[in-house]
């Protein structure tokens, strides 16, 4: 009898919900069995956890039950910004977050341009399955992998450098600080690369052949054509990946550096998380180091919103 | 793209640029292979010729040897049951609960379904934290058993959505008619949206797979004490950790965990171990890139 709505959206049953609330809920009740445990599921294992954040205005002791804690006001968030060591993780935070930003942003882009310009199918579709290959390998197989490269006895990239006298004698790179950024960025964009590139190629396929006929026909060369057509077509994509890069900027986990990292480059490895987790939980200071994390989720929300305002004003892109 | 032909005349700027590429395009094989290379040779390589350096892609001394000698840790190979199961219950269990939320929001009448949904996006913004998600699995008594890694992950937000707009684009004469002919909403449900969702299902499990198969970290932070609830990635976590530690630094405060047989086991087993937690997931992708590649978009579109 609607058939002209089918179009739109499978709007089936046409709802009744408006006649009555309690006799639409008995109809659907199955939908309600199939979704409210879940819903309470969710609420346990990702709201729950939220109340918990209570921990750090108190002098948490776990012994002791909810009433029987002693609240303690900002306490932590005082001791927090006078502790000197928290500038310094928080300087890795940021400096790693804007690397991997930067970084795993542009790259993927690059490789999904040249792979687009690439004819042979054949050629190309390899190419595109082993560049997916090390994303669905774990952070863990990950570190060894890099490890093994960079050893100073039969690491690949030693021998390379030594072979070609580019360095006199092998660089411990994993035991000096200064190489941690560099090394951890290169790692996640050799784990990533390929995987964050399928959403620009996808984006890539969805512009219209007859532009790049026209230009080709007008004249332009291929980096023209890139330039002109191949970026400005995947423009709006590229804006939502962005926006969701930098809310996710901060959060960026501490798995890559708890792996990567060890004692001799503490002062470059680790991130407020890791600080958190060996301070909090490691060391029984929960209440400090729940305050630790409050500070990220603070800090991660206001770049996303911040970020989202911004595009939004700039280009009527919005992720929200 | 034919009558184009004679355009496709190749200017040598042009056969610069494609030669270019394909020169850039081979250097980022080699260094996406090779670390994968690298790390097999070695596995199939006499261990104790493996000291003496200059493996590179292929083995020198061939040797299944080095994987005898892992089948004989006994704490690898609860580690691998352990690892299996959990991918196993997790993605079957997963997969149910996410299709069947997805199922639910994809119906245009659900009274709930705007309630139902928000509960469920929130959770991509939201999070507790580690300490404060630490203290719950504690109070739920999780810790120390191995539905801790299985509950918490049950249901992700982003696994519903890109189920959902799948569902979404389904023909709705589809369930029309069985409703008609009196099946209930779940029957709906099991018996013909589910078999037409196949292809946005195997990316979920791969996806719940994956993850599942290179968890290590909920090991570490609440099983670490119990070596019957150990799974593979944590075991080979503890022995890469030991000798990259061994080797220069000496061993962190809260990763003192190692124990005196990884400790010594040498680079080729090491690397056999790598082999045999790495190898399950990648027999299995490429079969399913496909659907993958598609799930993705459909995720991000959205």
């Amino acid at each position: 009898m609607e058939i002209g709505k089918k179009k739109a959206q499978p709007n089936l049953w046409v709802p009744d919900n408006k006649k009555n609330f309690w006799k639409t809920m008995k109809n659907q009740k199955i939908l309600y069995l199939m979704s409210i445990p879940f819903v309470v599921w969710i609420f346990v294992f990702n709201y729950l956890p939220v109340w918990g954040w209570t921990m750090a205005f108190q002098d948490f002791r776990p012994g002791r039950s909810i009433t029987e804690q002693e609240w303690v006001g900002f306490k932590h968030f005082i001791t927090l910004f006078q502790d000197p060591h928290f500038y310094l993780v928080l300087r890795n935070t940021l400096v790693m977050s804007l690397m991997l930003l930067i970084v795993g942003f542009t790259i993927p882009i690059i490789f999904a341009v040249s792979l687009n310009e690439l004819k042979d199918s054949l050629f190309k579709r390899s190419v595109q399955t082993i560049s997916y290959l090390p994303h669905f390998v774990s952070w863990v197989v990950v570190a060894g992998i890099v490890t093994k490269m960079l050893s100073t006895d039969g690491g690949i990239i030693n021998d390379l450098l030594v072979s070609l006298n580019i360095i006199e004698s092998p660089i411990q790179f994993m035991a000096q600080g200064h190489w941690f950024w560099v090394i951890l960025t290169g790692a996640d964009i050799w784990k990533e690369m390929g995987w964050n590139s399928i959403i620009f190629l996808a984006a890539m396929a969805g512009v219209d052949p007859q532009l790049y006929e026209a230009a080709r026909v007008d004249g332009a060369n291929r980096w023209r054509r890139i330039w002109h057509i191949t970026l400005p077509g995947i423009r709006p994509t590229i804006m939502v990946i962005l926006i969701l890069s930098i809310g996710n900027m901060i959060s960026i986990g501490f798995e890559r550096q708890l792996l990567l990292g060890n004692s001799l480059v503490r002062e470059y490895s680790e991130v407020l998380e890791l600080y958190a987790l060996n301070y909090g939980i490691g060391m029984g200071n929960y209440s400090y180091g729940t305050a630790l994390g409050i500070f990220n989720s603070m800090v991660s929300i206001i770049l996303l919103l911040l970020a989202n305002g911004f595009f939004k004003r700039m280009s009527n892109t919005s992720v929200m | 793209m034919m009558k184009n032909m004679k355009l496709d005349r190749v200017t040598l700027p042009e056969r610069m640029f494609d030669i270019c590429n394909y020169i850039f395009m081979g250097v980022i094989v080699t260094i996406m292979l090779y670390p994968f290379l690298n790390v097999l040779a070695i596995s199939l390589n006499d261990s104790t010729d493996t000291v003496r350096g200059g493996i590179y892609a292929w083995p020198r001394e061939f040797t299944l040897n080095n994987y005898a000698v892992i089948m004989q840790y006994d704490t690898l190979i609860t580690g691998f049951m352990n690892s299996v199961l959990r991918t196993v219950i997790g993605t079957v269990l997963g997969l149910i609960a996410c299709s069947m939320v997805a199922y639910t929001l994809s119906r245009q009448d659900f009274q709930a379904k705007k309630f139902v949904s928000i509960a469920i996006v929130l959770t991509m913004f939201f999070s507790g934290g580690l300490i404060p998600t630490y203290m719950l699995m504690r109070d739920l008594e999780l810790i120390n058993t191995f539905a801790v890694y299985i509950f918490p992950l049950l249901i992700s937000a982003w696994n519903v959505i890109i189920i959902r707009s799948f569902m979404d684009n389904l023909p709705v004469a589809l369930q029309e008619s069985a409703k008609i002919d009196g099946a209930n909403d779940f029957t709906i449900y099991w018996k013909i949206i589910l078999p037409i969702c196949k292809p946005v299902l195997a990316t979920i499990a791969l996806f719940i797979a994956v993850m599942q198969w290179n968890m290590w970290f909920d090991t570490y932070i609440y099983n670490s004490t119990n070596e019957s609830l150990t799974t593979l990635q944590y075991e080979l976590m503890k022995i890469l950790e030991s000798t990259s530690t061994s080797a220069g630094a000496g061993m962190d405060s809260v990763r003192g965990t190692a124990d005196q047989t990884n400790r010594v086991s040498p680079e080729s087993v090491r690397m056999a171990i790598t082999i045999v937690t790495m190898v399950p997931i990648l027999i299995v992708y490429p079969f399913l890139q496909k659907y993958f590649v598609k799930g993705m978009t459909l995720g991000a579109v959205k």
